[in-house]
């Protein structure tokens, strides 16, 4: 499973998760706010600035993981053109783009483990209201295990179906996958239990 | 305890595999993804108070950065997209299907978890989703609306599928329906 952190160091890898995430805060904030084009063509232009500064190939990975938006910039550009108002759906899109090219600029730019911390640290003040940051941390750990594990029973299944059938796999294949899971879930809670369970959590 | 945890962390996986399936594209040309179907199972499946917990799970691992959205989204970016609404409307819609499957312990599971998951999964849904088209696209609501539309019939073939799923594991494994417990 990999992570969406790009392999491209940057000077932005040395700064901390939360400075980024503090200054996300405030970017988007300020984009939402600003009306006038001309300003949001302005903090467009600073993001593209942000990842031009990082090299050729981080700025080719960025543009890439904004291709889930072109749909919604078409919608909108089509949608203003056909109602005479261009500028203002210019300055939707400038504005998206802008603030989900920032946002995926931490993601980018921040290992894992960083976001991680960051977020069981939040929740350490919710700790007398019955949250569990180190448990959360085991949870998110196990979620990132089981992935690739209900992957493999999927394609395993898959191929046995295959085997027997000439017809393609459908949703049939839904019930068995969950169900070896299950099991596999059972056997993973028992082995913790047989460890001393997670009450060191506590 | 254990096996709360366990659980929760393998149906927050199960909502990232199947936003992994390929998309299958409606006659209509709208591309559907499994993912919704993910949420709705943890509401019918694991209860309102797990099955929300799952789901929040999951949108954690979205946010430090895997690529398990439906098209390999995933980062602190989605939060920012136009399909915001529908992220905030997961735990939502996985919190209220949990909460009417339990409270429809007389029907049969095969069509209270088809209630469940039609008014969790897909009206629960959609009102934060369209808010949030509307707001990050500067749209009225009825124009967000006629952009969502599109993708109802899929979500009501993945309600039949909820309902039926859930009544083949309640069959088959019976403890695995956690809110029964």
């Amino acid at each position: 499973m990999l992570s969406l952190t790009s392999p491209v160091r940057t000077p932005s890898h040395r700064i901390g998760a939360a400075p980024k995430l503090l200054a996300l805060c405030a970017f988007s904030i300020g984009a939402f706010l600003l009306r006038d084009p001309a300003l949001l063509a302005l903090a467009f232009a600073f993001v593209v600035l942000l990842y031009a500064a990082m090299g050729h190939l981080f700025a080719r990975a960025g543009l890439a993981r904004l291709r889930p938006l072109w749909p919604f910039v078409a919608v909108i550009l089509i949608w203003h053109l056909v109602t005479s108002d261009i500028l203002a759906g210019i300055a939707i899109c400038l504005r998206l783009l802008a603030v989900v090219g920032f946002a995926n600029l931490v993601t980018m730019t921040t290992p894992l483990q960083a976001l991680l911390d960051t977020v069981t640290g939040l929740f350490r003040p919710l700790r007398r209201f019955g949250a569990n940051p180190a448990l959360l941390g085991f949870a998110v750990a196990l979620v990132i295990r089981f992935i690739p594990v209900l992957m493999a029973r999927a394609r395993a299944l898959a191929e046995a179906w295959r085997a027997r059938s000439p017809r393609r796999a459908n949703w049939r294949l839904l019930t068995p996958v969950f169900l070896t899971v299950l099991d596999d879930a059972d056997h993973v809670a028992e082995a913790l239990r047989a460890r001393g369970g997670l009450n060191e959590y506590e | 305890m254990e096996r709360d945890v366990v659980l929760i962390a393998l149906f927050a996986a199960l909502v990232a595999i199947l936003g992994l399936v390929p998309q299958l594209t409606l006659i209509s040309g709208v591309p559907i993804s499994a993912q919704s179907l993910g949420i709705m199972l943890c509401g019918t499946v694991l209860g309102a108070k797990r099955g929300t917990l799952a789901v929040l799970l999951f949108l954690l691992i979205v946010a430090i950065g895997l690529p398990v959205l439906s098209g390999g989204r995933g980062g602190i970016g989605v939060f920012f997209g136009p399909t915001v609404g529908f992220l905030v409307g997961f735990p939502l819609a996985a919190f209220v299907a949990g909460y009417l499957v339990e409270r429809m312990q007389d029907l049969d599971l095969k069509w209270s978890a088809m209630i469940a998951a039609f008014i969790g999964g897909v009206v629960v849904m959609y009102i934060p989703g369209i808010i949030g088209m509307a707001v990050v696209l500067d749209k009225s609501l009825l124009v967000a609306t006629g952009f969502a539309l599109p993708f109802i019939p899929g979500d009501l073939i993945k309600v039949v599928l909820c309902g039926l799923l859930t009544a083949g594991l309640a069959r088959a494994r019976p403890a695995a329906i956690l809110w029964r417990g």
